[in-house]
């Protein structure tokens, strides 16, 4: 996927000590790529990694099916939160809003006697419209209010939602089953589904972070005025990644239903899952897609581990997020792709000097996506 | 007439959000701090009250003798370490550590006093309430609350106005280089601005054992860092006469909605907040210029 | 005065850097007690730079800062005010939900004992007393700048740094301001002031300093000065690119 550009041959400014890197650029031997080494060994890593995902359910008991399920669910939402804040600038301790309501829009349509699987695009799409009205109600705010007021809005989803007797009220609902199918099957058909998703949301943001949009959110994400003043269309971008955000973590919720499989409304709109988004994405590292997926992992590790001590799991989960926050603002992608120079989704650019193969040494000039907690004196 | 005892009771519910928010207005307003952990603070002095007052078998409504220097203590030793340290890594850090802060605290609680409620006793003398007329009734209690809650606010306006520190500190959330410039350290005066917003947290959150029990998760769950948000909000940024009138006016609301119905109280509180934020996000005490 | 006999102010070979940028490079100076330097240059050629990192705000790379024979560079910017070392700030940078006087009782809330206090402030600017109620942002510029120079002016300082004070002032303005310079003066106060104005550098400075990309390209006395040599060290014509001043 190495795209050697042809840049325009420039007059290098006489004299100037800028300009041997000047001249680097717009020598026409110099390349532009996307990846320091071949992708291609990652690519095929990533579709060996998904082809044995997708034959677990052959292999592993349904109990370890059902943690990877939840392991998805955890991941679309930490990639979602990861988006938000680490690429559009937006905080929001509110999302549990779009995942109650995945999950309510999915009770919906399994009340109504149709498969639920249906009801995954119901949710998704649905989250994704409620979204562009919340977006309407909050973009003029400013950071912390604008964190607030997205919980705001969560507490009067679920403030509106357990008034329908219908849908369970107070006290939840749970999904309708289908009866033809076999508990080992649906169990299948659910991790397959949620496998599926959780590809669709990685591959999407990673399509969309190569492109334009990408472009505009790094700008943004560094310096908001003055990605406005060079054209960038900020209000634009931001909306799409805020609607984007509420769609995916529609689906989780309409997923997370489907799993249990039934909604209790104070634990779908809870800002537990705030919690578990961000904690993932700290540990992991915001701003990078790898950063989610790395901190879900170290999630789930540390849950596993430290299950049988309660409480104390999230003592030291909220310990370690605050020394991350802190000490660590990459989080552990951060550290570890910092020092072997590894991105498995190349977003960024490499410049090689002329007479440098790509891939050799180091570049000469390296135009590097910066994580948006820049340090202030 | 049920309906002014709806406002009544909501002017004095009005007065213990005001003093939820004031120290939440207090460190945004200076630091420009939004502190997730706000309400979580509040149910930690309250369960120190508890602590102190099993230890000490003083009674309960001088618990706060205890409790609240404890926690403008811890205010300013937070600020110098952990709020400092987040600070200088921009918002989105201090979003996080309190974030973080709220979590640790909440099971931190949990922990130590298990997950089952608390409450804060209070004294025989003040459980009474005062009857006018037929309809209204006022416990002694809120009206004590709502009380304390005006002295504290305008005693902290006062301060903040009128002496020497309370013009360090609005210099400082002016403009910090320039108070370096005069020779004040910023950090020692964020300092002292966090040791009286958790002061005030520590009193707020004892007021509000008395008034109602309380347990690990009440934090979050009880929306106090909400209702104090949004006191804030609706009252306007940069005055605390503008938390009051927004704490009172949040109050009045939600007693009004709980009148349509039970289910409606916390609802018509935030609808109000959205309608604020959508038609005069300044506030209603501030003016446009600061918005 | 200085103690120890020698200059009040040292600056030797300071750099200072903007992330990778190279604001000031190898910058020194020497400013003795009672003097008025004048820092002169183009835009962004690293003058604010200098007063920012001689008062504390900015840390430098390398190089001393000698003030009265002690390197303060290690210091907080607090603990230089207590020193003596008081900043004016390019833009004023008044306190603007304070009132006037208690822009100048912040200013006095850690002054060194000395000369200077509000009361002396209200005499030399005559206007004041009677506006001392009024928010500082409802003043015009030339009076928030004379307000931002009494706020300092109270602390006592014994070297004043003075940020471009005319900056987006009418010219009858500034020299109403540079009018006081001479009550400053017969105080006790040294003064370092940046100016963009040449011309009126050169009218109240004893030394004059040509900065230009960060680089020394001039200093010396207004007499032996000429508008030439000011101009060539200004602009930076006539010399070689990247070579050294």
């Amino acid at each position: 996927m190495s795209s050697p550009v042809q840049p325009a041959a420039g007059q290098p400014a006489a004299g100037q000590p800028a300009a041997a890197q000047v001249a680097a650029v717009t020598d026409p031997d110099v390349r532009v790529t996307r990846s320091r080494r071949s992708p291609l060994w990652p690519a095929l890593g990533a579709v060996v990694a998904i082809a044995i995902l997708a034959y677990l359910p052959y292999l592993v008991y349904a109990g370890t099916t059902s943690l990877l399920v939840n392991f998805f669910i955890l991941l679309i939402m930490a990639s979602m939160w990861n988006l938000l804040a680490g690429y559009a600038g937006l905080v929001s301790v509110g999302q549990q809003a779009f995942i109650g309501l995945g999950s309510y829009f999915v009770l919906i349509v399994g009340l109504h006697g149709i498969d639920p699987f249906i009801g995954l695009p119901v949710a998704a799409l649905g989250s994704g419209v409620v979204g562009l009205v919340v977006w309407w109600l909050l973009s003029r705010l400013r950071s912390g209010y604008f964190a607030i007021a997205t919980w705001v809005i969560a507490s009067i989803c679920y403030l509106i939602v357990i008034r329908f007797a219908s849908l369970g009220g107070g006290t939840g609902e749970p999904l309708p089953s289908m009866p033809t199918v076999s508990n080992t099957l649906l169990n299948a058909y659910t991790y397959w589904v949620a496998l599926a998703v959780a590809v669709i949301v990685l591959v999407s943001l990673y399509a969309i972070l190569r492109g334009r949009l990408g472009l505009v959110l790094t700008a943004v994400r560094d310096d908001e005025t003055g990605a406005r003043s060079v054209g960038a269309r900020v209000s634009r971008a931001q909306l799409l990644v805020f609607v984007i955000a509420a769609t995916g973590c529609g689906a989780a919720g309409g997923l997370e239903i489907i799993s249990q499989p039934f909604v209790q409304p104070t634990a779908a709109f809870s800002v537990q899952w705030t919690a578990e988004m961000v904690f993932a994405c700290l540990i992991g590292g915001i701003g990078t897609i790898e950063g989610p997926i790395l901190g879900t992992i170290v999630f789930f590790v540390l849950q596993q581990w430290l299950a049988s001590y309660g409480t104390w799991y999230f003592i030291v989960l909220g310990a370690i997020a605050i020394a991350v926050a802190i000490w660590a603002p990459r989080g552990l992608w951060g550290l570890i792709s910092e020092r072997l120079h590894i991105r498995l989704f190349p977003v960024g650019y490499w410049v090689w000097p002329a007479g440098q193969a790509a891939g050799s040494g180091s570049p000469g000039l390296r135009l590097r996506r910066r994580r948006g907690a820049a340090s202030r004196p | 007439m049920t309906w002014v005892n709806s406002i009544i009771q909501g002017i004095l519910l009005g007065g213990l959000y005001a003093l939820f928010a004031c120290g939440l207005s207090l460190l945004f307003g200076v630091m420009k701090v939004i502190n997730l952990a706000h309400g979580d603070l509040a149910i930690l002095a309250g369960y120190l009250a508890v602590g102190v007052i099993a230890v000490t078998h003083i009674p309960t409504v001088w618990s706060f003798i205890i409790v609240v220097p404890l926690f403008a203590v811890l205010g300013y030793l937070g600020q110098r370490t952990l709020i400092q340290a987040s600070l200088s890594r921009g918002v989105l850090t201090t979003l996080l550590v309190t974030f973080g802060l709220s979590v640790v605290i909440e099971n931190a609680l949990q922990q130590f006093f298990s997950a089952n409620s608390h409450t804060l006793g209070i004294g025989s003398l003040i459980s009474d309430s005062l009857h006018i007329g037929s309809q209204i009734t006022i416990a002694y209690l809120d009206l004590v609350i709502f009380l304390v809650a005006v002295v504290v606010l305008l005693g902290l306006q006062y301060f903040l106005s009128s002496s020497r520190q309370g013009r360090l500190i609005r210099a400082v959330a002016d403009d910090r280089e320039a108070a370096q410039l005069a020779g004040a350290d910023y950090r020692h005066i964020f300092g002292i601005a966090a040791a009286i917003a958790f002061a005030t947290v520590a009193l707020a959150g004892i007021a509000y054992g008395m008034y109602t029990s309380f347990n690990p998760a009440s934090g979050t769950t009880a929306l106090l860092l909400l209702f104090a948000f949004e006191a804030v909000v609706i009252g306007g940024l940069g005055s605390l006469w503008g938390t009051l009138v927004g704490g009172i006016l949040l109050g009045v609301v939600q007693q009004l909605g709980a009148q349509v119905s039970s289910d409606d109280q916390v609802l018509a509180g935030q609808l109000l907040f959205l309608l604020i934020l959508l038609i005069r996000p300044q506030g209603i005490t501030t003016s446009r210029r600061t918005a | 005065m200085t103690t120890g006999g020698g200059p009040l102010l040292e600056v030797r070979g300071l750099t200072v850097h903007h992330g990778q940028l190279r604001a000031l490079d190898e910058v020194s100076l020497t400013v003795g007690a009672g003097e008025v330097y004048a820092m002169i240059g183009a835009n962004g050629a690293g003058k604010t730079t200098l007063l920012r990192a001689i008062s504390g705000l900015k840390a430098s790379t390398s190089g001393a800062i000698l003030f009265d024979g002690t390197d303060v560079r290690a210091l907080r910017t607090e603990r230089r005010v207590a020193a003596g070392i008081v900043m004016v700030p390019e833009g004023r940078r008044l306190f603007p939900s304070l009132t006037v006087e208690e822009n100048l009782q912040v200013g006095a809330a850690y002054a060194r004992p000395g000369a200077w206090n509000i009361d002396r402030v209200y005499e030399l600017f005559s206007w004041m007393p009677e506006r001392r109620k009024q928010l500082a942002a409802q003043l015009s510029g030339g009076e928030q700048q004379a307000v931002a120079i009494g706020r300092a002016l109270v602390a006592n300082p014994r070297l004043l740094l003075l940020d471009e004070v005319s900056l987006g002032l009418a010219p009858v303005i500034v020299r109403r301001i540079y009018d006081t310079l001479p009550d400053l003066l017969a105080s006790g106060v040294t003064v370092l002031l940046v100016e963009q104005d040449v011309s009126q550098a050169l009218r109240v400075a004893s030394h004059v300093h040509c900065l230009l990309e960060g680089r020394t390209t001039l200093q010396g006395e207004p007499a032996q000065l000429t508008a030439a040599g000011i101009e060539d060290a200004y602009f930076g014509l006539n010399a070689t690119p990247g070579a050294p001043a």
